[in-house]
């Protein structure tokens, strides 16, 4: 047993705290934005210019001139503001935005991250990420454990990296893991999930913090 | 000065040759100078380095001009919607200076205010640092990175005046004003011409200085990429 793609997001969704200004990765971490609770007061910022992202638009009302970073049509609030990306970057490297949910290819034991290159394979590019993870305050990882029988969790990446020792918390299928001096630290179990499993599911040292 | 042209073509008169470098505005199909784009294609210029965040995706944006083989490379940071972009880049036809998103604009703001180089924590310790010089400050490493011109400039606003003062809509602005800060000659495409005098003058996001052609575009595509919606109800 594991956690479904939808309790990883309800999950993650758990790292918001209120007041927090938070930037929201392309694809699942987009989902999170589903998970807020009406009663915090949660800011999105999306990096392609706009800071308090509303949810998308009822069918007729899609604009053209207002996309999140995923290209995804969504709508503004009373609260939102738009700027260009110089200024968009400037809240993130600056340190202005408190959390980013990310997702990821490979996470290393030292925080490191790999998400934007698939040499030889895929051509994506790193958009904003390499950017994020320097700048804003906390970062977490939001990914499936395993590729295939591969785990994503290893000593050090082998896929080229987004950003050094950058990653503070990871929240998969099978739990949650945390990255501090000594590496990788179980913090919690998916239903269902053993520590033997978990420790099957880490290609690396895993020390157990629960 | 004149700056009102009738047609993107007009506007791109005596402007373009081959092998120059063009900063184009948009992210994704949001904010892009689609007419400017069409005539670039018409007028069978090649060689071109393309400064811009994405790369269209195929047979729109951008893309037509991978697709018409007149780019030989892109600087961007995000190509993942365009297919032939990456059959294009995996055999070799086109070169990539892959610049993280956030490290782009800044190279355009620095271009165009004069700064011709900047650190940044971004790519540190990564494969997009190799070679680039290295500092560190309070303890941690930073990269630099060169300020970007362009030979030109290609964007794209909601409302522009005679003076070629712009406001753009919503996130269509993105990078367009660092695009048009950062080339001696800057052509903008607009929804609305105005006359001088018809803008607020506090909220002109692009003043006129940048800006030494405009014209209003007949018929705007502004294609979405992603049409999400929200259920009613």
């Amino acid at each position: 047993m594991a956690w479904t793609r939808d309790q990883m997001v309800a999950r993650a969704a758990l790292e918001l705290q209120d007041g927090f200004y938070v930037n929201l990765g392309i694809g699942i971490p987009t989902l999170v934005s589903n998970h807020i609770p009406p009663s915090m007061d949660v800011t999105l910022q999306s990096e392609n210019g706009m800071l308090g992202v509303g949810p998308f638009p009822f069918e007729g009302e899609e604009d053209p001139d207002l996309i999140n970073a995923g290209k995804q049509t969504v709508t503004a609030l009373p609260r939102t503001s738009y700027f260009d990306s110089a200024t968009s970057f400037a809240m993130i490297r600056g340190g202005h935005i408190d959390l980013a949910i990310l997702g990821g290819m490979q996470v290393a034991e030292n925080g490191d991250l790999a998400n934007w290159l698939v040499p030889g394979k895929m051509v994506k590019g790193p958009g904003g990420a390499m950017d994020l993870v320097v700048g804003v305050k906390r970062v977490v990882v939001v990914m499936e454990q395993m590729m295939k029988e591969e785990s994503k969790l290893v000593r050090r990446c082998t896929l080229p990296l987004t950003g050094q020792g950058c990653v503070h918390r990871l929240i998969t299928d099978l739990g949650v893991i945390d990255i501090g001096n000594g590496g990788f630290m179980l913090k919690e179990l998916a239903e269902g999930v053993t520590v033997e499993q978990m420790k099957k599911s880490t290609a690396a040292d895993l020390k157990i913090g629960l | 000065m004149n700056k009102i042209c009738s047609s993107a073509a007009e506007a791109l008169k005596g402007a373009l040759r081959d092998n120059m470098v063009i900063a184009a505005g948009g992210f994704g199909l949001c904010g892009i100078p689609e007419h400017c784009i069409t005539a670039i294609r018409e007028s069978g210029v090649k060689g071109l380095t393309v400064i811009s965040n994405n790369a269209g995706v195929d047979g729109f944006g951008l893309g037509v001009l991978l697709e018409s083989g007149q780019v030989k490379k892109m600087i961007s940071s995000y190509v993942g919607e365009n297919k032939f972009f990456a059959e294009l880049y995996l055999s070799g036809k086109l070169e990539v200076e892959f610049t993280p998103q956030g490290t782009l604009a800044e190279r355009l703001r620095a271009g165009g205010a004069g700064i011709p180089a900047f650190y940044t924590r971004t790519t540190a310790g990564t494969d997009l640092a190799k070679g680039k010089e290295t500092r560190v400050f309070d303890g941690k490493p930073y990269v630099m990175e060169l300020g970007l011109k362009a030979d030109l400039a290609v964007v794209k606003a909601w409302k522009g005046d005679k003076e070629g003062n712009l406001i753009y809509r919503k996130t269509a602005r993105n990078f367009n004003p660092l695009c048009a800060a950062a080339a001696p000659i800057t052509v903008a495409e607009v929804e609305e011409l105005v006359e001088t005098g018809a803008l607020d003058a506090s909220f002109i996001h692009t003043p006129g200085i940048f800006v030494q052609r405009i014209f209003q575009g007949d018929r705007f595509d502004k294609r979405i990429e992603q049409r999400t919606l929200r259920k009613r109800g």
